[in-house]
């Protein structure tokens, strides 16, 4: 009860401040004051008007409280203040700023519900409202599932215009005129004869006010950054090797450590033995740490080396040893007593099965997958007077602060979590292991600071992967397109791994099993999506667009096969399948992108892919040429529909990558395991997509869904079965397992 | 030892088979040069010695002897870009934004030696830079709009001062 007290205090955004628009979103009222995050370390004269803006002798920083991974979040959500605000986007600072149960995202977990994003039902819809209560309680402050402009589109504008408000009162006070004879414009208040007032001279005095209990919001025809496409801020750093990542802080005194922990994952170390080590030069410490041994020495390369010189007797692993026992426990998973879901079950697929004259079916199956972000994982913990800092890159700083709690036995509020700049991330820094190292190794360390950098491999060997699975169908097609599927699902849970690891109980089905497949938006009188649950304790994790990534594999090459059953044309049949308006749309757009059955050069082919992922629609086509029996990708189409398009070149971007990203793991991402441990070390092994193989892409970007929604992932699902059904209108090649290289080369 | 990094000569005490990549994070605080892989295999790390584009984390600081190493920050800063990297912002390259010090500077080289390069030259050139975001479409239109840019002012910027003159003519 005590804690659910100190939870309930600490998580209100807007205070008393309600919110009434014209643009038809809800009506905020959080009945309890805020507790704003940024007064705890305030200075004199500086005023944090809401948890999202902070104005002092700096000037204006905007928070924002999502992980910077290369999406561009930091750009596009500091936009959302600032167009309320009434600043531009040069005139501020934007940050990410500290850790707190403020920043709770209830969006992302909207999306973990079993009712289709496009369902406005009462049910769904009051479901969606729901989880606010929830993710509230949790204050987990988390970037993840697409869900940041999603879960700020509204709060941030709101606290944009709660701050600019309180400004206006605090000129209108001064000048001693109404608060309607005055106007704002780039970071000023302006009266009627033209005297102006900038936002930090009046600051002090607005921190004083509060604001309206009703606010109007901007309408979208006044907009004059959101709906623009922004220089982003990040980039200019990012280009002249200014920009500080995670593995770039830089601390007095700083130490170095590397860590190799047991590749049989989540196994015991029996021993180890680093006398070696510990002579070695610059190495000045050799700690034991959660089944794996650290080394710190005065230079990262000095710990690697050191690292690799100590011996180890490993304790074998609690999984299956080998990729085929992997492959053959997902194969036996299709019985009822690992059935975890059937969402989906129209009309009355065992009849239509039973009096159909012919049937189609067929097995695929996809591989393990790691994350791989570019900048191995890494963070820096500095233990001193009483206080712990620490310095990583994560999407979750809330969960961060909980583990060095428990780490060090230190009161939350002497743990400051500064989240960094990501280099990629794709899911892995959703995960715990590399800050719990660098806690655990600067509590060895009192007073010093130490960062804790992983090698590519321990980074590659000691993931949490997208899951191995199999998919079966059996279809009965007519003139038109089917008329009764059968699907079913087996993998591992996601959801269940995941949060396992970060101790909070995930009880129920795990929609990842089945997303993109049960809720795509075709209408099939018959259709059944069967979810079955592979129960081991290899560690399974969300992989950029989860898995939605595998499904949508299964799910559209599948589209395919029943197309070319019955020779239909595969856009066509989609397109007459659709029973949702913005999902055919982007279907029309990609074909007329694409130049959809129009004539192509000798050797060449198109495929095509939809998958709905995150409430996103996403149509894909991928054109190939077939020189000397090998597939090069020519060219990419893509068109999305994101409900409102804050920033259409960066959306461009995210798709643009999104699709990149999927083909690179179709065309040659694999990651097999023998002896209980990964085989793929480095990027020689563990290959991805290269300079000259990556196509022109185009894209298109829609505004016809009903809200507003994240484009992180939504480019990924349709990739790899685009290039797939490519392949077969180029071969009549059926490839059903990915990686495709395994089937068929590439240029 | 003594070495020689953008322009100025650096004295470092270390194990002469560390490489130069760790030499210049860990030793001088130059963190524009990126750790990947450790393997060549990423190139992340790319800085060039006497011009020319190699893999900093392969390369032992012994045998750099008394070669000119050019790390991004010798290009230009956020205040004043090189040609190349100016064309990275304006075709908004940059996701994640890890792997391109890396590629900025083997394209950097590329344009140096050829300032007009075709498709399947650029491919050659780029190809050992990874990038896991796939930025890769706007790397090769930043590529073109910098090789333009360069032709145009004839001049190939090597270091800031040489693209501020460039901007200045």
């Amino acid at each position: 009860m005590s804690k659910l007290g100190t939870i309930t205090r600490r998580t209100f955004l807007f205070g008393s401040v309600a919110i009434a628009g014209g643009l038809g979103f809800g009506f905020y009222k959080y009945k309890q004051p805020i507790d704003n995050p940024l007064k705890a370390d305030l200075a004199d004269g500086s005023s944090a008007l809401t948890p999202y803006l902070l104005i002092d002798q700096n000037g204006i920083s905007i928070i924002v409280p999502r992980a910077e991974m290369g999406q561009g979040v930091q750009t596009t959500l500091a936009a959302l203040v600032a167009e309320e605000l009434d600043v531009t986007l040069d005139q501020v600072n934007v940050i990410h700023g500290p850790a707190s149960a403020a920043y709770f995202n209830a969006a992302v977990l909207e999306e973990a519900l079993p009712f289709s994003s496009i369902d406005t039902g009462t049910m769904a819809n009051g479901m969606r409202k729901f989880v606010h209560v929830p993710a509230k309680l949790l204050g987990l402050q988390i970037t993840g599932g697409s869900s940041s402009v999603a879960d700020a589109y509204e709060k941030m504008r709101v606290s944009g215009a709660a701050a600019r408000n309180v400004l206006v009162k605090a000129a209108a006070q001064q000048l001693g005129v109404s608060t309607s004879s005055l106007r704002t414009e780039n970071g000023s208040v302006i009266s009627s004869n033209g005297e102006t007032i900038s936002y930090l001279e009046l600051a002090a005095a607005a921190g004083a006010i509060k604001p309206d209990s009703e606010l109007q919001l901007k309408p979208r025809s006044a907009w004059k950054i959101l709906g623009k496409s922004q220089n982003r801020i990040d980039i200019p750093a990012k280009s002249t090797g200014a920009a500080e990542f995670g593995i770039d802080v830089d601390l007095p005194n700083m130490v170095y450590a590397s860590i190799r922990v047991n590749p049989s994952l989540g196994a015991a170390m029996n021993s180890y033995d680093a006398s070696k080590a510990q002579s070695m030069r610059g190495v000045k410490k050799v700690v034991e740490i959660d089944n794996g041994v650290a080394v710190i020495a005065s230079n990262t390369w000095y710990a690697f080396k050191a690292v690799n010189t100590i011996e180890f007797d490993w304790a074998t692993a609690d999984y299956p040893l080998d990729t085929a026992a992997h492959l053959k426990a997902v194969e036996d998973s299709f019985t009822s007593d690992n059935q975890d879901s059937q969402f989906r079950d129209d009309g009355d697929v065992e009849k239509a099965l039973k009096n159909a004259d012919q049937i189609i079916s067929a097995e695929y199956k996809v591989p393990y997958l790691p994350h791989a972000p570019l900048e191995p994982m890494n963070a820096t913990a500095w233990l001193h007077d009483g206080k712990l800092e620490v310095w990583a890159g994560t999407q979750i700083p809330t969960q961060a602060v909980k583990e060095a709690v428990k780490i060090t036995g230190l009161e939350q509020s002497n743990i400051k979590i500064h989240t960094t700049l990501m280099g990629g991330s794709f899911g892995r820094r959703l995960e715990m292991d590399y800050i719990i190292q660098a806690i655990k190794v600067a509590v060895e360390m009192p007073d010093i600071p130490v960062k804790l950098t992983w090698t590519r491999e321990e980074d590659m060997t000691h993931d949490n992967y997208r899951p191995i699975g199999i998919a079966r169908f059996k279809a009965v097609v007519g003139d038109t397109g089917p008329t009764a599927i059968d699907l079913q699902l087996a993998g591992a849970s996601v959801n269940a791994s995941q949060m396992g690891r970060l101790g909070i109980p995930a009880a129920g089905p795990d929609i990842a099993i089945v997303q993109a497949a049960w809720d795509q938006p075709y209408g099939v009188e018959n259709f059944r999506v069967t979810g079955y649950r592979v129960k081991n304790d290899f560690p399974v994790s969300s992989w950029r667009s989860v898995g939605s990534s595998q499904n949508g594999f299964f799910h559209e090459s599948m589209m395919d096969e029943i197309a070319h059953s019955k020779n239909l044309d595969p856009m066509q049949m989609r397109i007459g399948l659709m029973t949702h308006e913005p999902s055919r749309k982007v279907l029309e757009a990609v074909a007329e992108m694409s130049g959809w059955g129009t004539d192509l050069a000798e050797g060449h082919a198109r495929g095509v892919a939809f998958s709905l992922s995150f409430g996103v629609p996403a149509a894909e086509v991928i054109e190939i040429a077939i020189i000397d029996g090998k597939v090069k990708i020519v060219n990419a189409f893509a068109a999305v529909d994101v409900g409102t398009a804050l920033d259409p070149r960066n959306i461009e971007a995210q798709v643009m990558g999104g699709l990149n990203f999927g083909l690179a793991a179709a065309i040659m991402g694999d990651i097999s395991i023998k002896d209980g441990q990964i085989q793929e070390t480095n990027f020689h092994q563990y290959r991805s997509m290269r300079f000259y193989q990556a196509p022109a892409v185009e894209v298109r970007v829609l505004e016809n869904g009903d809200r507003i929604r994240g484009i992180g992932e939504p480019g990924t699902p349709p990739a790899a079965p685009a290039l797939a059904n490519a392949i077969f209108a180029a071969t009549g090649q059926r490839i059903r397992e990915l990686p495709l290289s395994k089937h068929i080369g590439f240029v | 030892m003594k070495i020689n990094v953008n322009g100025q000569s650096r004295e470092v005490d270390v194990a002469p088979d560390m490489p130069l990549l760790w030499v210049l994070r860990d030793e001088l605080n130059i963190k524009g040069p990126k750790f990947g892989c450790g393997i060549a295999q990423c190139r992340a790390c790319t800085v060039h010695l006497n011009g020319q584009p190699v893999p900093s984390c392969s390369l032992p600081v012994s045998a750099v002897g008394d070669g000119k190493i050019t790390t991004i920050e010798g290009l230009g800063s956020p205040d004043a870009m090189s040609v190349v990297q100016a064309a990275w912002v304006e075709h908004q390259v940059a996701q994640c934004g890890y792997c391109q010090p890396g590629q900025i500077m083997t394209a950097t080289a590329l344009l140096s030696s050829n300032s007009n390069p075709s498709d399947d030259e650029i491919d050659t050139a780029m190809s050992a830079n990874l990038c896991r975001c796939g930025t890769y479409p706007r790397i090769r239109a930043a590529i073109k709009t910098a090789a333009s840019n360069i032709r145009e002012i004839e001049l190939l910027p090597t270091d800031a001062a040489s693209a501020r003159e460039g901007e200045a003519s």
